[in-house]
């Protein structure tokens, strides 16, 4: 197994378009558990921790550029008030320790359908930059999960960042499982209200083949809040609105039984989580007095 | 690939050949440098019995490959003691009876050391979370609370719990 130490970002596209088989690892906490029980022997591995490109977040106008390996740590320390949702994810991975070494460019890599940023990119519109020789692509994180464990990376790809908008509007996630720490998704959801575009986004995770957005759970609720004028002047939602939301990201799942959860019991808990995440996310923007005054 | 590593160990420059890139720093620092503190159960992030420095950032060694590891810093729970005086944690974890079995205990103290880097006085709800990565079958985890509460007073006497850090001892 070769073992490719690249020190720069042109050094490690060139390596990859050498060697597209090789295998990115950055914090290891995917890889090295593969590696570690034999799942998987690769004939090298592509170690991007001395890239300091990959490992910076920059301001780009109205965007954070998110490189790749910077860890949920900083994400928490750094970006807590400009990416709320992808922080409170964050703030769920793990313990401090995979905490200090996991980072969205991982989770995008491994492409797991349990990964917890997974939902708050797809309800934030972030942007997947993918890299290589050939020249830079943006991918749209809806278009960026394919399947259980496979995204739209070409072979001579890496990632390099991901493009999140900033915002002070609301933003939700939450998981279950069954501790508080070090647990992999039962199931999971991210909300975001976009008020400066009347729309809300939602998500899901670990209860389909891959993340995704719920479509018409987005739909409904944004047609709702636009109808009624809740964004200019907003109330407290009706109880069958919040419910009907819950239904249709409920609806939108594909979820299996497996040893983490039925796919029964993934479905119940969605619709709490969607109830549960919008309730919070419509009394910060109560609170936060939106519109009239 | 067989390749030679260095790395700082515990303030010491070490080398160590034949060492499969893929391997982890774990493996690297039980089996090649002689180090068992750092304990191996589960291998994959779960229960921070590994759990180590790495250029001062807590790591569980498992999930780090030895080819990662090449030219950096690592501190281990040996590396905590000064000679024969113990840290304050694990002085602390001694007179608490933090310690049944032992074998998370290595994984333990360093990452309770890193809390009290980060933090002075720790409330309880910090200590757990900052705990969370290291699991205990035998204590029940109350004693190793204790202990962590009892290093954090030696440290910093004159805090209070929630207190933020003042910037000492970094």
């Amino acid at each position: 197994m070769d073992f490719l130490s690249p020190t720069s970002l042109a050094e490690a596209l060139a390596a990859k378009a050498r060697q597209p088989e090789a295998v990115p690892i950055a914090g290891g906490t995917d890889v090295m558990v593969e590696l570690n029980f034999d799942q998987r022997r690769p004939s090298a591995l592509l170690d991007l921790n001395r890239v300091a490109e990959l490992s910076e977040w920059t301001v780009a106008g109205e965007h954070i550029r998110l490189g790749a390996t910077v860890s949920y740590t900083r994400i928490i320390d750094e970006l807590g008030t400009r990416l709320p949702g992808l922080a409170m994810a964050a703030r769920t991975v793990g313990s401090p320790q995979i905490r200090n070494r996991g980072s969205v460019g991982g989770n995008l890599g491994a492409a797991s359908p349990a990964g917890d940023t997974h939902p708050v990119l797809l309800a934030t519109d972030a942007v997947v930059e993918a890299v290589s020789v050939r020249g830079t692509r943006m991918i749209p994180a809806s278009e960026f999960y394919l399947g259980v464990k496979r995204n739209a990376l070409a072979a001579d790809e890496l990632i390099a960042a991901v493009h999140l908008p900033i915002t002070s509007a609301p933003q939700q996630f939450a998981k279950v499982g069954t501790r508080n720490a070090m647990v992999i998704a039962v199931c999971s959801v991210a909300l975001a209200l976009h008020p400066e575009q009347g729309r809300v986004g939602a998500a899901l995770g670990s209860a389909a083949p891959t993340p995704r957005r719920a479509l018409a759970a987005e739909a409904f609720l944004s047609a709702e809040l636009g109808d009624t004028g809740q964004w200019s002047a907003p109330r407290p939602l009706p109880g069958s609105v919040v419910t009907r939301f819950g239904e249709l990201v409920a609806q939108a799942a594909e979820p299996i039984d497996d040893v983490r959860g039925s796919a029964a019991y993934r479905r119940h808990a969605l619709a709490v989580l969607a109830r549960r995440t919008l309730d919070w996310a419509w009394q910060d923007y109560l609170r936060a007095g939106h519109g009239g005054e | 690939m067989i390749v030679r590593v260095n790395v700082t160990v515990n303030g010491e420059q070490c080398q160590a050949d034949d060492v499969w890139p893929g391997e982890s720093l774990l493996y690297l620092l039980r089996e090649r440098l002689g180090l068992p503190g750092a304990k191996n159960a589960c291998e994959q992030g779960e229960c921070g019995s590994c759990t180590v420095y790495l250029d001062g950032v807590l790591v569980c060694a498992c999930l780090v490959a030895a080819g990662q590891a090449q030219g950096r810093q690592v501190r281990t729970v040996e590396g905590l003691a000064d000679g024969a005086e113990l840290d304050p944690v694990q002085q602390a974890f001694v007179e608490t009876g933090a310690v049944q079995c032992g074998f998370c205990t290595p994984g333990l103290v360093v990452a309770a050391h890193d809390l009290l880097n980060r933090v002075d006085r720790p409330t309880d709800p910090e200590i757990r979370e900052a705990l969370a990565g290291n699991l205990c079958r035998c204590t029940g985890y109350e004693k190793i609370l204790e202990a962590v509460r009892l290093a954090a007073s030696r440290r910093n006497p004159g805090g209070r719990p929630g207190e933020a850090a003042e910037g000492e001892s970094r």
